[in-house]
C-alpha cells in the first residue's frame, strides 16, 4: 500500500519541511502520495505535484481549512488512510498538532519524531531531549509518524508532473474558531533551514542588545535563535526558540552567544555541523559541545566579531 | 467550571540521563523524579482560574505505577482539591493513556482538561491531542495565554511561525507550554494539608483499557558523541579557525 504524506503549505506555497517529509515518506515506499487541505489552495497544489517522489496528488479545498485547524483536517485526512499503510507529517508545530488527532481517530500508537527510516515498521527516534535514540518497530497495521524534517534532506522541487485529484471537503468543526495569526515577517533565513544561525542567550541581558547578534547575522546572512531564557525573559519572541521544546537546527555553523547550554537547548542544536560557543564562564556546559570556544565577555567579543569579519574580503552566504 | 488536569512522573529535567548498557531503555534507579515541567504550567493555570472564581474544582490525575502517586500529591499542594490516580505499570503508550483518560472523563466530567504539551521523557507530544480526538472536543495545544470567557476560552497558541490566537467552546482541552504561566512552590503547610486530600486509585484494567504497547522499543542506545573542539585564545583567531579550517564563512 501507498504512503500518505500532508502537505504543510500557508495557501500560496508549500512550506520548505513537506519537502523533507516527502524524502522520509519515499524512504518508507516508493509509492507516495500526498494530501493537501486548504482554501485556494491550487498553487501550492501544483507545487505538490512537481516533485518529483510524489505520485500522485489529492486536493481538498474549503473555506473553513484556511487557517490549518486540526479539527478540521483531521477528518479529511482519517477517511483517505484506509487506502495507506502510512500517514507522515513533518513534526513541527502543524505536523505535532495534526498527526496525533488522525491517530486517535486510527486506534494507531503513533511514532513521533523519528530522525532515520529504518524499514518501513521501523524507525529511529530521539527521547530524553536528544540523550538518548530509541529504535522502534511499529506492531499496528496503521502507522503514523512524524519525522524531524532537519534529520532527511529536502527532496527535488521540480521535475514531476503527478496528477492532482479533487476530493470532497468534510464538514466544519464549530467548536473551534481561528481568531488571528501574528507572524514576525523577516529577511532573515528561515530558522529551521538557515545555514547559518546565531543565537543568544540569558547572558545578552536585554532585548536592546540583540542588536549586536543581528548585526553579526545580517552579515553573515544568518538567522536569529535563542535560548528558552532569552524568550521567558522577553528579549526575543518565542518563534525563535531552538531547543527540546522550540525548533531543532542543524545549520552549517551554529554561534551561541551568551547560552549556558542547559541540556534542553542542546537537544535543539547539537547535531549542527560546527558549533561555537562564547561565554565569559569557562565552566558552562556549552562548551562542552563547541568545535571552537571563546571564553569572553560577550559585550567585548560580538563587537570584535563583526569588526574581524569586516576585515574579510569575501564571506559566503 | 470544572478541570481536570493530567500530570506524569518523569526524571527530573535537570538529570544527565545515562542509558543502560543492555540497550533496554535509560538509567531510572535512583535518579530524580519529578513531575513533568509544563504538566506543572497546567496544574498552575487551573488553580489560577479557580482563584478568580471561574473555576468550582481541580482534579488532578495520573496515570502510572505506585510512585507516579507522588505528582498527583505535588498538585494537591500547590492547589488542586482532589487527586485520582489510575495505577498501570510498565511503558504506557500515549494512545493507551488518552484512552483511560477518556474514561474518566466521561465519569467525571470535566469541562475542561489540561495538560503539558510534552512530556520530556518520551517527548512524545500526543496524550492530549489523542484526548481530544476520542472525545471529539476542541484543541489548544501549546498554550502560551490562556483567556476564560463564559463557556468559551481564548486561547494564544506558540507556532513555529508566531503566535495564534483560537477560540474554543467547552469542553475543550488545552495542552500547555512552559511560558504559559510560573508554576509557585508549595509552602510546607500547603504540602501538609494536601496529605489530607483525597486521591482516588483506580487501576486501568478496570476502566476496561488495554494498556499493552502497540510500539516496541528494539534498543535504547546513546547518540553519537561530539568529537571534544578547541578554546580559542580571542576573537581574531575564532574567524580565522571558522574561515579557513572549518571553511563555513
Amino acid at each position: 500500500m501507498a504512503v500518505l504524506l500532508i502537505a504543510e503549505h500557508n495557501n500560496k506555497e508549500l512550506r520548505p519541511f513537506t519537502l523533507n517529509a516527502a524524502t522520509a515518506a519515499s524512504q518508507i515506499d516508493s509509492e507516495v502520495h500526498a494530501v493537501i487541505i486548504g482554501n485556494d489552495s491550487a498553487e501550492a497544489s501544483k507545487q505538490l505535484s512537481e516533485l518529483p517522489v510524489i505520485k500522485k496528488v489529492l486536493s481538498v479545498e474549503a473555506p473553513h481549512y484556511e487557517n490549518f485547524t486540526a479539527e478540521n483536517f483531521a477528518p479529511v485526512v482519517v477517511k483517505l488512510a484506509e487506502n495507506y499503510s502510512h500517514i507522515i507529517c513533518s513534526a513541527n508545530t502543524f505536523g505535532k498538532n495534526l498527526m496525533p488527532r488522525i491517530a486517535a481517530h486510527l486506534d494507531t500508537s503513533q511514532v513521533s519524531d523519528i530522525i532515520k527510516v529504518i524499514s518501513s515498521d521501523t524507525f529511529i527516534r530521539p527521547i530524553y531531549a536528544g540523550n538518548a535514540f530509541a529504535t522502534v518497530k511499529s506492531n499496528d497495521a496503521k502507522k503514523c509518524v512524524t519525522i524531524r524534517p532537519t534529520s532527511f534532506e529536502p527532496c527535488e522541487s521540480s521535475g514531476g508532473s503527478a496528477p492532482i485529484e479533487k476530493i470532497d471537503a468534510g464538514e466544519e468543526f464549530s467548536n473551534t474558531k481561528f481568531i488571528k495569526r501574528e507572524e514576525i515577517k523577516s529577511d532573515r533565513p528561515e530558522l529551521g533551514t538557515a545555514r547559518i544561525v546565531v543565537s543568544g542567550g540569558r547572558g545578552m541581558q536585554s532585548g536592546d542588545n540583540f542588536k549586536l547578534i543581528t548585526e553579526i547575522a545580517d552579515k553573515l546572512g544568518a538567522a536569529i535563535g535563542a535560548s528558552r531564557a532569552a524568550v521567558d525573559a522577553g528579549y526575543i519572541s518565542n518563534d525563535h526558540q531552538v531547543g527540546q521544546t522550540g525548533k531543532v537546527v542543524v545549520p552549517d555553523l551554529y554561534i551561541a552567544v551568551g547560552i549556558s547550554g542547559a541540556i534542553q537547548h542542546l537537544a535543539g542544536m547539537k547535531e549542527s555541523k560546527v558549533i561555537v560557543a562564547i561565554n565569559k564562564d569557562g565552566e558552562a556546559p556549552i562548551f562542552s559541545v563547541a568545535d571552537y570556544g571563546l571564553e569572553a565577555d560577550l559585550f567585548e567579543a560580538l563587537p570584535q566579531f563583526m569588526e574581524e569579519l569586516n576585515k574579510l574580503n569575501t564571506i559566503q552566504k | 467550571m470544572k478541570i481536570l488536569v493530567a500530570v506524569k512522573r518523569v526524571i527530573d529535567y535537570n538529570v544527565q540521563i545515562r542509558v543502560k548498557e543492555d540497550g533496554t531503555g535509560v538509567v531510572t534507579d535512583n535518579v530524580k523524579m519529578s513531575t513533568n515541567p509544563p504538566d506543572d504550567n497546567a496544574i498552575e493555570e487551573a488553580v489560577k482560574i479557580k482563584e478568580t472564581g471561574k473555576a468550582t474544582e481541580v482534579v488532578a490525575i495520573t496515570v502510572g505505577e505506585e510512585k507516579a502517586q507522588e505528582t498527583v500529591r505535588k498538585a494537591l499542594a500547590v492547589g488542586a482539591d482532589r487527586g485520582i490516580h489510575v495505577k498501570a505499570d510498565g511503558i504506557l503508550e500515549p494512545l493507551a493513556v488518552s484512552k483511560i483518560l477518556q474514561k474518566v472523563v466521561e465519569k467525571e466530567k470535566p469541562d475542561l482538561v489540561f495538560m503539558g504539551k510534552q512530556a520530556i521523557d518520551d517527548d512524545c507530544n500526543q496524550t492530549g491531542q489523542m484526548l481530544s480526538a476520542l472525545l471529539n472536543w476542541p484543541q489548544a495545544t501549546f498554550a502560551s495565554k490562556i483567556d476564560v470567557k463564559d463557556n468559551k476560552l481564548e486561547v494564544t497558541r506558540e507556532i513555529d511561525e508566531g503566535l495564534e490566537t483560537i477560540e474554543i467552546n467547552v469542553p475543550a482541552i488545552v495542552t500547555c507550554d512552559l511560558r504559559l504561566n510560573e508554576p509557585r512552590y508549595a509552602s510546607l503547610p500547603n504540602i501538609m494539608k494536601a496529605k489530607k486530600k483525597p486521591i482516588e486509585e483506580i487501576s486501568a484494567s478496570d476502566l476496561g483499557v488495554d494498556t499493552s504497547p502497540r510500539v516496541e522499543q528494539i534498543k535504547v542506545e546513546e547518540p553519537p558523541k561530539r568529537k571534544a573542539g578547541i578554546k580559542v585564545a580571542n576573537v581574531a583567531e575564532l574567524v580565522q579557525k571558522l574561515k579557513n579550517e572549518a571553511k563555513v564563512i
